[in-house]
């Protein structure tokens, strides 16, 4: 099947690919440190590992960013 | 306006949109600026450069050495100095039209929803997630649009809130672990990239103010220095949301809210 991850095809051979396989696919050293957008919609992140992608799903993985000055 | 504004403002009143009756608008707005860092650096030069009437700034730091490398509203005299007082004298040289109002406290959830209170727009220029989950918090439940930035490394990401539209919380749930994100004295920052985002935060600011164009609502721009890849990222309300959702738990700024983050211990395949 071919997912978009972050707005590029990704062609997924393995059967049962869940979000948190992409989101190893894609170097992301801690789920904690991302969010996770799945056809537009949040994600929860207890349902990373139980969430199985479709074909032409759209996944979009936000890294929490802090930066700036304390304020 | 006067002569001498009409002279200082001319190149950004020929643009359509703005004119003379923008450049009022923008005379007349009060803005407030969290965090003089590596955002609020350009952030506030371009917003007081432009003429925004009343800029708030809210920092309780002290300017330090390692702070020049991206901080460039400052130099290195202002070593030692607390940074909103440095920042004021800074941006009154650039332009005396601009009244300058400095918030020494460190903001927290007892003090955020009467600090933004005064202004027409806020701009989270924080270096630190719990921070940006009160602005964002303190914003949704007082109605206030606000700009949010965040650095890591060479990549940069900003949105704006408007009320009605989706919020950081929407898309980002709750702040993770202290120490799973890094910050920017762990991980290191490029100061230009620090720029292009508060560049970035600072036309938000500008076009909410003139109500023109289309802010970044609903959607969230990545940008990768390194590659100079952009991303532009759907994103919208999230009902479950625990501060703008149909079921909100959050009722002041600093609760927790419903927490739902959790790394399962196995992965299916």
């Amino acid at each position: 099947m071919t997912i978009s991850v972050n707005g590029k095809p990704t062609l997924i051979e393995t059967p049962r690919t869940t979000v948190t396989d992409i989101l190893v696919l894609h170097n992301v050293r801690s789920p904690e440190v991302v969010s996770v957008q799945l056809n537009g919609d949040f994600l929860e992140h207890r349902n990373f590992a139980s969430t199985y992608l479709d074909d032409g799903d759209e996944v979009e993985i936000l890294y929490f960013m802090s930066g700036g000055e304390r304020g | 306006m006067t002569e001498e504004q009409t002279v200082r403002y001319s190149r950004q009143i020929l643009l359509e949109g703005v004119g003379r009756v923008g450049q009022e608008k923008l005379l007349s707005s009060r803005v407030l600026l969290i965090g003089a860092g590596g955002l609020g650096a350009p952030l506030a030069l371009y917003l007081v450069a432009a003429g925004v009437g009343t800029l708030g700034i809210a920092d309780s730091e002290r300017l330090d050495l390692s702070n020049l490398q991206r901080q460039v509203l400052f130099t290195t005299d202002d070593i030692g100095r607390p940074k909103a007082e440095a920042a004021r004298a800074k941006l009154k040289r650039l332009n005396p039209d601009v009244e300058i109002e400095i918030h020494s406290e460190r903001v927290t959830a007892e003090n955020v929803m009467t600090t933004i209170r005064d202004y027409h727009f806020i701009v989270d220029a924080t270096d630190n997630l719990s921070t940006k989950f009160l602005i964002n918090d303190a914003c949704v439940l007082s109605a206030r649009p606000f700009s949010h930035g965040g650095l890591l490394r060479f990549e940069g990401q900003a949105m704006t809130y408007v009320p009605g539209a989706a919020c950081y919380r929407c898309i980002h749930g709750s702040p993770p672990p202290k120490a799973a994100v890094p910050s920017s004295s762990e991980v290191g920052v490029l100061g230009a990239v620090a720029g292009m985002l508060g560049s970035i935060q600072a036309a938000e600011a500008l076009k909410y103010l003139l109500g023109i164009g289309d802010l970044l609502t609903n959607r969230v721009l990545t940008l990768n220095a390194l590659t100079m890849e952009q991303r532009m990222v759907r994103t919208k309300r999230n009902l479950h949301c625990a501060v703008c959702g149909s079921h909100r738990s959050i009722r002041s700024p600093g609760e927790r809210g419903q927490v739902g983050r959790r790394w399962p211990d196995t992965r299916s395949t």
